[in-house]
């Protein structure tokens, strides 16, 4: 973080024909705000003006598509050639990275395992300063101090319990994101909890009454799914 | 210490830094539900979170005896609060306790674990217990003493009244709760004249009598400010319905409501079945402690949406446990609702009553007995007793009678809360049957 690197945004950049269930759920579980592109046009035009804060390529479905947008990027984005780059590869496309060195920073075999995964998308962005890690969490009126446990709405502070506090900091790192009860259990109160799924709902129901009747609707219950904080991504 | 544990007691004292809070409240129960309080500042917290806090106990009704006077109180980290009434330059912090032994013990006049172990008992099978419960309650002017209480209104069931001061004072009551992390379900003024009820959501037992307590708090707090006095006291108007805390319970496994069964008339698994039996069969037992007063009784009498039979129906009033019909069939809302306890009860020790008496009833798998769908008010004592429906101990007396018998009890309570209950409660009863009532005298004075 303190590393003299030029700021980025903290937006990461996932290239894939479609990008797979298990990397979407890896990316929003390890908190990571990411954007799906399917283009080199597409890139360009959705990039951050402070760049992509690292880029992700799935080159398992389309590797010759995947290696042209790799090279279009590295002439082309913002950041030149400094952008932090992760190749997804199969097995047997090992032998693709040869004499391809300078075009991505570090790779993963796919399937791969969800720890090993976000370790090096960790360490991809290690240097860029882009870590989803933060002070102030902000979402509208909404902002927490993540480094004095403060969390305040409109101005007026919320006084919340350490897990309430958990679960609102979670959910507000990713705004649009729907999670399933599960992986609200897992993530805020991790395994060892044992309330069960419905811990959550009494959680969300106390954070809402916590809120006050005007910012309740912040946290939106997804029927027969779970939650989500603020808008969708997409709206 | 535990990483959670870590960063819990780490929160807390950031919040208290920042907060700039002055005070901290060290919250407990006595045996009989009276919430019992001491403070200290947030420089001996720290230190009363490592290795809590020693206290003289032997003032406090069933704690220590005087050879042992003091027990230590053991902040849980996850009830801390800010108070939100009070000055708000020199914030107040509260955090209920667990009682132990200077030698680290669970100390035994703690109902608040008495609770926790009958919780952990049912999550040992996998099971997770929840409760609501909708709390009557009274309005009055501020009382003379030894005088009748005076309504603060005549409205009645649902009304709406433009000078609705009990509106005004419910409002604020349910924002303050709000504040507090205590859902309000639903909230409205009851048949009687002054009268509230407040429904709260449901939640883990333990936080829900821990709920509870803080609810009789801020009602009183928030009335006296006014210059009201709330009463939480089962029956303070004769001639009109008194106060209850019928409650509403489900077990889930995880996800799943083990109430609810798909393929049943009722909606009703075999496990929501016998759990209802274990209430049933061991509700005479348990009355005592979820009525623990004299005045409990002159509630639970005909004509009063009271219950007095033990049975059970799905929409009938009149019977002890009502089987809820779930909104759109919805598997996690079915429940069921026991309808004897009063507001004035320990919550700690009734909701694990409620737990052990189902429980048992699931452990040994008992036979619920066939609904009883007719209004039982109107049905004369020898139907009653064909269909062997028994009658609710009809007096304090009564109730501890067969709270004396019952082993259910005596474990489930442990022997020290066991026998300190019943021999508080006993004088009670032996001061109340020396007093001669305004019945007597009306009644007999002239005549005789």
């Amino acid at each position: 973080m303190s590393d003299a690197v030029p700021a980025t945004s903290d937006l990461l950049a996932v290239f894939a024909v479609s990008v797979a269930p298990e990397l979407a759920r890896t990316l929003d579980l390890g908190g990571y705000r990411w954007k799906s592109i399917s283009s080199p046009t597409e890139a360009s035009e959705h990039e951050p003006a402070e760049g992509w804060a690292g880029v992700i390529v799935d080159a398992t479905d389309d590797s010759t598509s995947a290696w042209a947008f790799i090279r279009s990027l590295r002439k082309n984005s913002t950041a030149g050639a400094s952008t932090r780059l992760l190749a997804l590869i199969s097995g047997a496309q090992i032998t693709d990275l040869e004499l391809r060195d300078e075009l991505f920073d570090d790779f993963c075999l796919v399937p791969f395992h969800p720890a090993e995964f976000e370790a090096r998308v960790r360490h991809l962005l290690w240097r860029t300063g882009a870590e989803p890690q933060q002070d102030m969490v902000e979402y509208r009126e909404l902002s927490l101090n993540v480094a004095t446990y403060q969390a305040s709405i409109a101005g007026r502070p919320l006084d919340l319990t350490y897990m309430e506090y958990e679960l609102l900091k979670f959910l507000s790192q990713n705004p649009g994101k729907v999670f399933t009860r599960e992986m609200l259990l897992n993530r805020v109160w991790g395994y060892e909890y044992y309330g069960g799924a419905r811990t959550v709902d009494v959680h969300v129901r106390r954070l809402r009454a916590k809120l006050g009747e005007e910012y309740a609707s912040m946290i939106e219950t997804v029927r027969s799914v779970g939650y989500r904080f603020g808008q969708t991504r997409w709206s | 210490m535990t990483e959670l544990q870590d960063q819990q007691r780490d929160y807390i004292m950031r919040s208290v830094e920042e907060r700039g809070v002055r005070l901290v409240r060290l919250w407990f129960t006595d045996i009989l539900g009276n919430l019992k309080s001491f403070a200290i500042s947030p420089a001996e917290l720290e230190n009363a979170l490592d290795d809590g806090m020693t206290f003289d106990g032997s003032s406090i009704d069933g704690f220590s005896r005087i050879q042992e006077a003091d027990v230590l109180a053991i902040p849980d980290p996850n009830t801390f609060e800010l108070l939100p009434w009070g000055d708000p330059k020199t914030p107040e912090a509260r955090i209920f306790c667990d009682i132990n032994n200077l030698d680290g013990t669970p100390f035994h006049g703690d109902s608040r674990q008495v609770l926790k172990r009958h919780v952990q008992s049912a999550h040992a099978q996998g099971l997770n217990f929840y409760v609501a419960p909708d709390i009557e309650f009274f309005y009055f002017a501020a009382p003379e003493p030894g005088a009748r209480p005076v309504p603060l209104d005549e409205a009645s069931y649902f009304d709406l009244t433009t000078n609705d001061v009990t509106g005004t004072l419910r409002k604020q009551t349910i924002r303050t709760l709000e504040a507090m992390g205590i859902p309000v379900e639903y909230s409205f003024h009851e048949d009687a004249p002054s009268q509230q009820e407040i429904d709260l959501r449901h939640t883990d037992a333990v936080s829900m009598a821990d709920g509870v307590m803080t609810f009789r708090l801020i009602v009183r707090e928030i009335a006296a400010a006014q210059g009201v006095h709330a009463t939480f006291m089962p029956k303070p108007l004769e001639g009109v319905q008194g106060s209850g805390m019928h409650t509403h319970m489900s077990l889930f496994r995880g996800d799943g409501n083990e109430f609810f069964a798909d393929d049943d008339d009722y909606n009703l698994s075999p496990t929501a079945k016998s759990f209802m039996a274990g209430l049933l069969r061991h509700a005479a037992e348990i009355t005592a402690i979820t009525n623990q007063t004299i005045n409990s009784y002159k509630r639970l009498v005909p004509g009063f949406e009271a219950p007095i039979h033990v049975s059970w129906a799905r929409n009938n009033r009149s019977g002890l446990i009502r089987v809820p019909i779930a909104k759109r069939g919805n598997p996690t809302a079915t429940r069921v609702e026991y309808r004897s306890p009063d507001p004035a009860c320990n919550p700690y020790l009734a909701f694990a009553l409620l737990l052990a008496a189902g429980m048992k009833g699931v452990a040994e798998g008992y036979e619920l007995p066939a609904e009883a769908d007719a209004n039982l008010f109107e049905i004369d004592d020898e139907v009653l007793a064909k269909l062997q429906i028994a009658r609710l101990p009809q007096s304090l007396a009564e109730a501890l009678r067969a709270m004396e018998e019952s082993e259910l009890v005596q474990e489930a309570l442990g022997e020290h809360i066991f026998e300190w209950f019943l021999r508080n409660k006993w004088r009670e009863w032996e001061a109340y049957k020396t007093h001669v009532s305004d019945f007597e005298i009306n009644r007999y004075l002239r005549a005789l």
